[in-house]
């Protein structure tokens, strides 16, 4: 039996008072074992991105358990936290979320300059990471000037760089036509393969959902079978 | 994060939006401008008061006179005439309006007396010598003053040395008007020479004194156009010039000059002058007698700094407004930072070191305007129009005063970034990265 990387339970998420509030996850359980993929479906507005956030430690949840590498999340300290988000995790989103005006490189070393890497480590460490994704010689351009296939790779340079063993991808290819879109798909599952990161990827894609071991179905704000979903 | 990379980062950020960054530096440059030189001319001025205080008196020295009596004075403050007590007239007043008075006379006995007391070291009388003329070898003679001079003031010399009390040789310090007229191409060329000094006394006989020039003095406010005499010369002077007086007239002076330790507390001071009171005297310290001066200009410089601070303030909110327009602007790439890792703290610093920055630009280049245009503009001054005032720089900077201004308005710019600062340190991650 492998090992769980994160797991949630009975996940509530509520957001604002009174009349205006609404519940956004109501009693959510998804487990995400190491080393596989798995695939968060469901429509416009069923809680996805607020359930990979809470999962991701970006977000807390109302109510319910994180379990994060066997780590209850609740307790965990601010430096513990930032650790965890800056080594343990990657992300990777449908925006790019790239820094205006800065270089490439400089997106890409972002990581390591937040871990206190020092500049010539982290040059090299970034580089390697562009080479392996092919658009090593866009280094020195500016972010802002690349196409959306190229944004998105940098993106997901960035979330590589620190060797992570988790990736966060939401909607990872919703900015993007689809044989782009499967040029990053592929990017993100060779990862996968062949260094065992574990993909939590967002999507509404049933190709892209298709693609992973393993699909967990959201209406509402609860998980759903398959059948459900569409009825 | 490394704390050269916040530096690194804040100051690639600052020059992110140029435009709106170069407002607020220029609104922080003209406040910085204006302390500089209100500063420049706070430390001009008062170096200049200083040199001329160090030309008046030391500042372990007090001059005393006799407290008037006033128990003979009618009810419109005219005194009546009592043929016991003795007067003279004090031509020791301080600079300024007051001019001479009729004082009480200080005699040998009062003399003896203070310098009976603990903390005193020396007690002189003070006396008014007045020269006919003055001469080189034979060459012309002109009119000549001596001012009062007192122990340990130290004179702004352009030739030569300062007087010397203790010494028994007759010294003599001329200006330099009288250096030129004497003969001499340069002030050097007076010093080592022998000066003749006419007096004539009571009797009408006229006596000379020879006297060593030692220096040559340069005009200022403190040292009018008047020479000044060591004790062994203006005492040989007024020997000289007493002969045919009672000896009561000989013996009354209008004040004396009594010196105390250098290093003696603020509150031994007071104790001798309390002292004094009660004895009878008045006393005088030279801080007091320029006091007023000094005061009136430290007050100009307070109405002028406050100025200033008025245009910091307004810099300051600049800043604030600067700030949370970057951060405003930045909210996804804060949430993208925090979501990355990022502590708060570590984003305040950010943030803060951005304001501080500001503050350093506006204020290193407001100085650097301040002090090459105030520089200038005190020398075309010194020039001309304040020509006269040997010594005088209107705008003076010290590089402590100058570092000082700089330290302070990065010490403003951080209190005006805390506020933007903690608002990028406490941003969501999650409200940042959903911010459209
Ligand atoms: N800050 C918030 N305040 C109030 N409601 C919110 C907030 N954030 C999200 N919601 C609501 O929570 C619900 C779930 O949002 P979420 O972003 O998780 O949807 P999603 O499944 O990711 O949708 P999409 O596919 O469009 O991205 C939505 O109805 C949204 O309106
Ligand atoms: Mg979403």
């Amino acid at each position: 039996m492998s090992a769980t990387a994160i797991s949630v339970k009975n996940l509530t998420k509520t957001y604002g008072e009174g009349s205006g509030r609404f519940a956004a996850l109501r009693g959510v359980s998804v487990k995400a074992e190491l080393g596989e993929s798995l695939a968060i479906v469901g429509k416009s507005g069923s809680g996805k991105s607020t359930l990979m956030h809470v999962m991701a430690l970006l977000d807390e949840p109302s109510g319910g358990k994180v379990t994060v590498m066997g780590q209850r999340a609740t307790g965990l300290r601010s430096a513990e936290l930032n650790a965890l988000r800056n080594e343990t995790f990657g992300f990777v989103f449908q925006q790019f979320f790239l820094i205006p005006g800065a270089s490439v490189l400089e997106n890409v070393m972002l990581p390591l300059t937040i871990a206190g890497v020092s500049g010539r480590e982290r040059r090299r460490r970034a580089m390697e990471t562009l080479e392996q994704l092919e658009i090593a010689d866009k280094a020195s351009n500016r972010a802002t000037d690349l196409s959306g296939g190229q944004k998105q790779r940098v993106a997901i340079a960035r979330a590589l760089v620190n060797g992570p063993s988790v990736i966060f991808a939401d909607e990872p290819t919703g900015n993007l036509d689809s044989a782009t879109g499967e040029v990053v798909e592929d990017i993100l599952f060779t990862l996968n393969r062949e260094k065992a990161i574990t993909l939590v990827i967002v999507t509404h894609d049933q190709t892209l959902a298709a693609r992973c071991d393993r699909r967990v179905y959201l209406k509402d704000g609860l998980v759903v079978t398959p059948k459900e979903l569409t009825s | 994060m490394k704390t050269t990379d916040i530096v690194a980062s804040a100051v690639k950020s600052t020059f992110r939006s140029k435009l709106r960054t170069s407002l607020t530096v220029i609104a922080i440059v003209i406040g910085a401008f204006t302390i500089t030189i209100t500063n420049g001319l706070g430390t001009g001025i008062n170096a200049y008061i200083n040199d001329t205080v160090a030309a008046i008196g030391a500042d372990n020295v007090l001059t005393v006179t006799k407290t008037p009596d006033t128990s003979n004075e009618t009810d419109e403050g005219v005194r009546l005439y009592d043929p016991e007590s003795s007067r003279v007239v004090n031509n020791n007043t301080p600079p300024g309006p007051g001019a001479a008075e009729t004082v009480e006379a200080i005699t040998d006995a009062d003399i003896e007396l203070l310098r009976e007391l603990d903390t005193v070291e020396s007690a002189e009388r003070q006396v008014q010598v007045s020269p006919d003329f003055i001469q080189l070898g034979d060459g012309e003679r002109f009119e000549f003053t001596i001012s009062n001079f007192v122990p340990g003031a130290t004179l702004q010399l352009a030739a030569g040395e300062q007087l010397d009390n203790d010494s028994d040789d007759l010294q003599l310090i001329i200006p330099l008007d009288y250096a030129t007229a004497l003969g001499c191409d340069e002030p050097a060329d007076c010093v080592g020479l022998v000066a003749t000094l006419a007096v004539t006394d009571a009797t009408d006989v006229q006596h000379l004194v020879e006297a060593d020039v030692i220096g040559v003095s340069e005009e200022s406010l403190g040292a009018t156009n008047a020479g000044s005499a060591n004790t062994a010369l203006t005492n040989a002077l007024f020997d000289q010039q007493s002969i045919g007086l009672s000896e009561t007239a000989r013996t009354s002076y209008a004040s004396a000059v009594v010196t105390f330790a250098s290093d003696a507390s603020d509150e031994s001071v007071t104790t001798l002058r309390d002292e004094l009171t009660d004895l009878g005297y008045d006393s005088q310290t030279v801080s007091e007698q320029i006091g007023t001066f000094r005061s009136v200009i430290d007050g100009i410089i307070l109405v002028l700094n406050s100025f200033a601070a008025i245009a910091l303030v307004a810099a300051g909110f600049g800043i604030v407004n600067t700030l949370l327009m970057s951060v405003q602007e930045r909210t996804r790439e804060i949430g993208l930072m925090k979501a990355v890792g990022l502590s708060g703290r570590k984003i305040f610093a950010l943030f803060s070191t951005e304001a501080v920055f500001i503050g350093f630009l506006g204020s290193a280049i407001g100085s650097i305007l301040g002090i090459v245009i105030g520089s200038a503009t005190s020398g075309v001054l010194s020039a001309g129009i304040l020509g006269d005032l040997a010594g005088l720089t209107l705008i003076a900077f010290t590089p402590a005063s100058v570092a000082g201004v700089i330290v302070l308005i990065m010490a403003i710019a951080f209190v005006a970034g805390t506020l933007p600062a903690l608002r990028a340190a406490r941003k969501n991650p999650i409200v940042a990265l959903r911010y459209e």
